[in-house]
């Protein structure tokens, strides 16, 4: 059975699309008003969503995303609340669904059952911004046992010897971090991120993604010509903060992910 | 006990890299450069010369007489960091990571600081040596060490308050790490304790253990013999390895690092890691962490604001897995007594962080035989804490 990941992006490739990647702070500002933009995001464009996990000490998170962190940990949310989140939204959507944590809380969970339980909830991938390959032996076994791809980052600032090292490793999608710094910030350099993105695809055969800094329809449109997967965080969750008191929130960020989307499938077609 | 870290940085189950990918390159890169200047003589020596000059090395060995006399029992010595230039531990490796940053052609340095003592040697590096350097400090931190933000301003340096999370220590960090993720082409990270990311905590270790070199050649001299016990602070544990680290193959001589007891470890309100805390990552370490249930990180509580940390450095994890050394607590109210004692006894202020370790010592020494001897590492002066005292007793100055 090929997964959830893998179809999305064999069916896109088919239809000659890019995936959009949307990433949402899990419980910002509530676990039900996550799971209601779930739904919403997938019917405006989104393929593939990143549920992020808050964590008290968000390293490599700009002020946005910390922000976000420190609304859903008010509002009470776990790693365990999440797991149950997502068991219910199976229910509803197969968008493929991928978590983005700091290692702590899966350490504290317990990697093996974590594995275990996020596989059987629902989830379709693991982002960890703090673990690099070289750290994740201990999840390895445990993820591999579950089904769930290790999905690893690569950046400016990588060597060629790790370049190989951690595209080899990671499962699902290379996450190719754009820029030299933390989420949120403004992409520069696209020339780079396009001549990196060609030497990653040079040495493994899954998809790669592009993010931190996508933050305008414009700016997606411009990296669907250059990688697999377009993700956006910040500038969604930017929008979650500023309707958060508004009645129609999601319907407003909704209409935000549409937008990306259609500047997206411009470009593929004008790229064709 | 095997030589640690081994090459992925681990102290036995503890230390590691647990970074964004953007760092590594950096933190390899730190690693080979260190190993190279590890092994140069050159390097050395200039790193000789500023210790000596400049920072005042080798600093006293201390007998302290009437603070002896009033416990009753072991010989009390006290390492004086307190008479480094900059007035605590922290220059030493401050200097050494200085220098580093100049070997590597880093225009530019930064540092957190949490009691301000790292941030004003970080910065005084930076004016030493021409580099450019902002210094990230949580806000309530800048309250509580108002003087320590204008020397550093004064030196020169660019003070960055930091309005997250428990706006202290941790988040200081945090930011540091951002700030370098952010400038790593141009930046060297001058983090302040054993903690963080492989090479730090072996690299800060060694500029650090100078301490113990030099406490362990100027015991033999004074006494002939090595010591029973040694004691120091530990909030992220640097003063506290820099004394043990000379001493670890003489299995008699009994180490004991104190943690910040805060309120009391009952009252939740405390840094005592091991007492209440478990394993786990934070900034780029596995080591003993306060967490909840969650793996969120606790928010700490000490009077001093070097002590105030969630996390203690990797090294001390091991050593305490291994019955190597020990660890305990003092309360805020013990190190507060403390504080007076040295004062009134010896004419010592010592700084807050290092009046913890005076106040075990207090509860230890009586309980030792006469003719046995205690060493205890006065980490830093406490100028600092001054204006934080008599605003705890009510006093306006």
């Amino acid at each position: 059975m090929t997964s959830r990941l893998d179809r999305t992006f064999a069916l896109l490739r088919e239809r000659g699309e890019k995936a959009l990647i949307t990433y949402v702070m899990a419980g910002d500002p509530s676990l039900q008003t996550t799971e209601e933009l779930v739904v919403e995001l997938e019917r405006a464009g989104a393929d593939i969503i990143e549920l992020g996990v808050p964590f008290s000490d968000p390293i490599a998170d700009g002020p946005v995303i910390q922000q976000a962190a420190e609304r859903a940990l008010r509002s009470g949310t776990t790693l365990r609340s999440i797991l149950s989140m997502v068991t219910s939204l199976r229910v509803k959507t197969q968008i493929p669904l991928v978590l983005m944590a700091y290692y702590n809380n899966i350490h504290a969970f317990g990697p093996e059952r974590f594995c275990h339980e996020a596989a059987k909830a629902g989830i379709d991938g693991l982002i960890l911004p703090d673990m690099p390959p070289d750290e994740a032996g201990p999840l390895r076994g445990p993820a591999a046992a579950a089904g769930l791809p290790l999905i690893f980052l690569l950046a400016p600032t990588s060597t060629p010897e790790r370049r190989t090292f951690v595209a080899r490793q990671s499962q699902g999608f290379v996450y190719y971090v754009s820029l030299t710094g933390i989420t949120g910030a403004k992409l520069v350099n696209l020339d780079d991120v396009a001549k990196n993105v060609e030497k990653i695809k040079k040495i493994t055969k899954v998809p790669v993604a592009v993010g931190f800094g996508v933050a305008t329809p414009e700016d997606a449109a411009k990296v669907t010509a250059i990688a697999d997967g377009v993700i956006v965080g910040s500038a969604i969750v930017k929008q979650i903060a500023a309707y958060q008191q508004k009645p129609d929130m999601v319907r407003q960020v909704a209409e935000f992910v549409h937008s990306l989307k259609t500047a997206m499938n411009a470009a593929s077609l004008k790229n064709r | 006990m095997s030589v640690v870290p081994n090459k992925q940085g681990r102290f036995g189950a503890y230390g590691g890299r647990y970074v964004p990918e953007t760092l590594m390159p950096a933190l390899l890169e730190l690693e080979q450069e260190y190993a190279l200047v590890k092994k140069d003589k050159s390097f050395q020596s200039e790193l000789a010369y500023y210790l000596k000059q400049y920072a005042g090395r080798p600093t006293s060995l201390y007998f302290a007489q009437r603070l002896t006399k009033r416990l009753g029992g072991a010989k009390v010595y006290l390492k004086r960091e307190d008479l480094c230039h900059t007035g605590a531990h922290k220059i030493n490796n401050a200097i050494g990571q200085g220098l580093l940053a100049r070997r590597m052609k880093k225009p530019r340095i930064i540092a957190e600081t949490g009691a301000g003592q790292h941030g004003v040697a970080t910065a005084t590096v930076a004016a030493l040596f021409g580099l450019q350097c902002e210094i990230y400090m949580g806000t309530d931190d800048m309250q509580r060490q108002a003087l320590n933000v204008f020397r550093m301003r004064l030196l020169g340096s660019t003070v960055t308050g930091v309005d997250a999370g428990s706006r202290t220590l941790k988040d200081a960090i945090s930011e540091a790490m951002r700030d370098w993720t952010t400038n790593i082409r141009t930046t060297h990270y001058i983090l302040g304790s054993v903690l963080g990311a492989h090479p730090y905590p072996m690299m800060i270790r060694d500029f650090q253990s100078i301490i113990g070199r030099e406490a362990r050649r100027q015991i033999l001299a004074a006494e002939g013999r090595l010591p029973d016990c040694l004691i120091a602070c530990v909030g992220g544990g640097s003063n506290a390895i820099g004394l043990f680290h000379a001493f670890i193959k003489d299995k008699k001589v009994k180490m004991i690092g104190v943690e910040a007891g805060g309120l009391g470890v009952a009252s939740g309100k405390h840094a005592a890691r091991f007492e209440g805390g478990k394993p786990g990552v934070l900034q780029g370490t596995m080591t003993y962490l306060l967490q909840g249930e969650d793996g969120q990180v606790n928010l700490t509580h000490s009077v001093s604001a070097g002590l105030d940390y969630a996390a203690i450095g990797p090294e001390h994890s091991y050593l305490r897995d291994q019955g190597r050394a020990s660890y305990t607590s003092v309360t805020d109210d013990e190190a507060m007594a403390a504080f007076d004692v040295l004062a009134r006894e010896e004419g010592i202020m010592p700084a807050l962080e290092s009046a913890h370790a005076i106040a075990h010592a207090m509860k230890v020494a009586p309980k030792m035989k006469k003719n046995q001897l205690l060493v205890v590492n006065l980490s830093g002066r406490g100028d600092k804490d001054v204006q934080q005292i008599a605003k705890m007793r009510g006093i306006s100055l």
